[in-house]
């Protein structure tokens, strides 16, 4: 064994209790669904985890009236300091059981545990904890005084972040007075079951959450349901378009956290060797599988091969493998058709005359996995720097003065995120002004906390979460 | 002897200029009575895309400026428009048939619209926007910024005047740049407004008006790529599930009919703005 080979330190998952079948989580409890089932695997073994229900019209429509009544009879009458309370239960609940959810979102997503560990889960508890305060304090939210709940949520939510994406459009729902009918991701429904193990545990009214599981005829019926007053919704562009078409002329409320193509900028009085770790974060992060992901680098021209070589050296140390084991960086991508988009946007940016390189890594035979790979000689019009890949993929593309910097992070359609490395303040202040997107980071990346609001410009969606903006989006009316 | 009259031209208002429609079209504006006033310019889907480039053209210096100069720029408006408090009474009455004193209410409403709204113009960011208590060594802020170009449909059966301007201003509050298609049977203020706007500081292109149908205008606007929301304050008897539908297609941010007049908000400002968070890191000393 020499310098930087560990043994493996895999997470045991005997702490794990889970069930061979999973219904919906209707009305306080587990109920049978009335359609097929499907099964969730691990992306890294693609060994069968558990079964779920794919939730039918009938299915979704019980949990629509499972919330319409607890809304009705329970959660609306119910005091802000009592909701509250519930939530600060729930946070309390996933701090208690965040070891267990740690390693079930890992099995379930193919992540690394030190990320599930160390990011998805203290976050989540730290978003129920953030909204558990504002249950009470609604009159604060920027809206006037007196501002109402809408109603029943209808939220359906990814496969990249499943219990911190719960939580995110969880939290602020219920802190607001609304309840709410959620669909995980149909590759990542287990956490969310833990979670319903959670409400009931904090003892939660029945009905307030309701989760049915599912693909997107699960999602659709949701989104069509006439007795839902909001939909939040995180994922495609493309899926996004067709939410905002079906609620166009029902005023609806409506969030939508969707793609991106952030430009991670970096300046050559930039810190290097932080920067190098930013940028990786920024992209590798979860396998690249991130809607903010800093997927276009865009280096200024005289400090392009020093950064390149640089990353390359550092993208070699990390290690591939097993996402339960403590030491593996990069884990599984989620699943085989994620892969298969990956791969096909990679050949497409070899062909288009992008300048490949892997990290040697050894790939495991079971699983769905992609080595870190970066691209140079990146041209502004390549696939590459264009579509979102949301994959282990970094274009590369120079340029030499801040206005070029600034034109082209713009050049896309999206405008979630941005990064800006520079050891100069003033200039990161001007760059970030004239940056289109909702999320900036200066000298960091992929941050996230539950004060922040987070969203989107453009095509990126519209409405935020996170922080105040994030809680009257969940909100009507008011008196100022 | 009495003297003959000279009766304006009236024209579009794009990008500072004051062109007839490319299309060479007009329609014809009657008094109440039924009387020729004027001939309108009709504007087409050229006229349209010609707005859009204006306006996007002059996005980056206008919501560059300082807020205090926006603001001014807005007060100015008000300045001006009270000077001419004659004309549009006169227009008003000729053409909506108000009454002087209906008439003259609605330009002083107008006028006192825009002193509301200049003052805006450099609040709006400290109520809108926040400092976030993040865990861990960061400045993080929030703050409204611009959409960018706003296209808007004017109230269709309100106060021509005042409709108009209560859907252009808290747009320019909010340091977007705008494309407006103003009361279509009524559209003598608007151009004579444009004629405010062009004497008023308001650098060209931030306001573009377009007189015009507005059913055979908006479908326009809700699938142009360049357009970032659009108004449809105005649009309550168009298909305007249509057009919501196709904003979609980009995403365009959609603000649904209203009844009547807008009411002056603080809301009608932020719904033309997008939150920006910034995470700066601070060294750890």
């Amino acid at each position: 064994m020499s310098f930087l080979e560990y043994a493996p330190a895999p997470e045991s998952t005997g702490l794990l209790n889970l069930r061979e079948n999973y219904g919906h989580f209707i009305g306080g409890e587990f109920v049978d669904g009335s359609g097929e089932s499907f099964a969730s695997i691990s992306p890294s073994t693609e060994k069968h985890i558990a079964t779920f229900a794919a939730g039918t019209d009938e299915d979704v429509n019980r949990a629509v009236v499972a919330a319409r009544k607890a809304y009705d009879s329970v959660w609306s009458k119910l005091s802000g300091a009592d909701r509250g309370k519930y939530l600060f239960r729930i946070a309390r609940l996933i701090q208690e059981r965040a070891r267990e959810l740690a390693v079930a979102e890992t099995l379930d997503n193919g992540k690394p545990i030190k990320e599930t560990r160390d990011a998805d889960i203290p976050l989540a508890a730290a978003w129920f904890f953030y909204y558990a305060g504002w249950a009470d304090k609604l009159d604060y939210a920027g809206m006037g005084a007196n501002p109402r709940a809408l109603g029943v949520a209808g939220q359906i939510i990814p496969w990249n972040f499943p219990l911190l994406m719960l939580a995110w459009k969880i939290a602020p729902a219920l802190a607001a007075g609304n309840t709410v009918v959620l669909k995980p991701a149909e590759t990542t429904p287990l956490t969310a079951m833990l979670f319903a193990e959670i409400c009931q545990q904090a003892d939660l009214p029945a009905g307030v959450v309701n989760i049915v599981t599912g693909a997107g005829a699960t999602g659709r019926a949701i989104v069509e349901h006439p007795d839902i007053n909001k939909i939040a919704f995180t994922g495609s562009t493309a899926v996004g378009r067709g939410i905002a078409r079906t609620l166009a002329g029902t005023g609806k409320k409506l969030t939508l956290e969707l793609g991106g193509k952030g430009a991670n900028i970096v300046f050559d009085d930039a810190p290097i060797d932080q920067a190098v770790e930013g940028i990786i974060s920024g992209i590798f992060f979860n396998q690249g599988q991130v809607c903010c992901a800093g997927s276009r680098l865009l280096v200024q021209e005289n400090v392009h091969d020093e950064v390149v070589d640089r990353l390359k050296t550092r993208l070699g140390t990390l290690r591939l493998g097993d996402p339960l084991d403590k030491n593996t960086d990069i884990g599984a991508i989620n699943s085989k058709v994620q892969l298969e988009r990956i791969t096909a946007l990679v050949a497409k940016g070899e062909a288009e005359g992008g300048e490949r390189w892997s990290a040697a890594c050894e790939i495991p035979e079971k699983g769905f996995w992609f080595a870190p790979t970066l691209f140079t000689g990146v041209q502004t019009s390549n696939t590459v720097a264009r579509d979102e890949i949301f994959g282990p993929v970094l274009s590369i593309l120079t340029f030499r003065t801040p206005a070029e910097a600034i034109a082209k992070a713009n050049n896309t359609p999206y405008g979630l995120s941005a990064g800006i490395w520079s050891d100069k303040g003033s200039r990161i202040l001007a760059v970030a002004d004239k940056l289109r997107a909702g999320v900036i980071w200066a000298n960091t990346f992929n941050k996230f906390d539950p004060a922040s609001p987070f969203g989107g410009y453009k095509e990126s969606g519209y409405g935020r979460e996170g922080g105040i903006q994030g809680l009257s989006a969940y909100l009507e009316g008011g008196v100022r | 002897m009495s003297r003959l009259a000279v009766p304006k031209t009236y024209k579009l208002f794009i990008g500072g200029k004051f062109p007839r429609s490319e299309s060479g079209r007009v329609y014809e504006i009657l008094s109440t009575k039924g009387d020729f006033v004027a001939n309108a310019a009709l504007a087409s889907r050229k006229d349209l895309r010609d707005s859009v480039v204006a306006a996007r053209s002059a996005l980056s210096s206008w919501s560059g400026a300082t807020a205090y100069n926006r603001g001014q720029v807005l007060y100015r408006i008000a300045e001006v428009l009270e000077g001419r408090r004659a004309q549009f009474i006169e227009e008003i009455v000729s053409v909506e048939g108000a009454t002087a004193a209906a008439a003259a209410k609605q330009v002083d409403d107008a006028i006192d619209l825009w002193v509301w709204y200049a003052g805006w113009a450099d609040k709006y960011t400290q109520v809108a926007g926040n400092a976030n208590p993040v865990s861990g060594p960061y400045f993080n802020l929030s703050v409204p910024e611009p959409t960018g170009v706003v296209a808007v449909i004017a109230p269709q059966a309100s106060g021509s005047l005042l409709g108009l301007v209560s859907v252009i201003a808290p747009v320019l509050a909010g340091a977007n740049t705008v494309v407006a298609v103003p009361r279509f049977d009524a559209p003598l203020t608007a151009i004579s407004f444009a004629e405010v706007l062009a004497t008023s500081d308001v650098p060209s292109g931030v306001v573009n008006i377009i007189t015009g149908k507005p059913a055979e205008l908006a479908p326009w606007f809700a699938s142009h790529a360049d357009v970032n929301a659009l108004d449809l304050a105005g649009a309550g008897d168009l298909d305007w599930v249509d057009l919501q539908i196709a904003a979609a297609e980009t995403l365009m941010r959609v603000l649904p009919p209203v009844e009547g007049v807008p009411a002056a908000s603080l809301a009608r400002i932020t719904a033309f703005t997008e939150t920006k968070t910034v995470w700066h890191t601070k060294s750890l000393i």
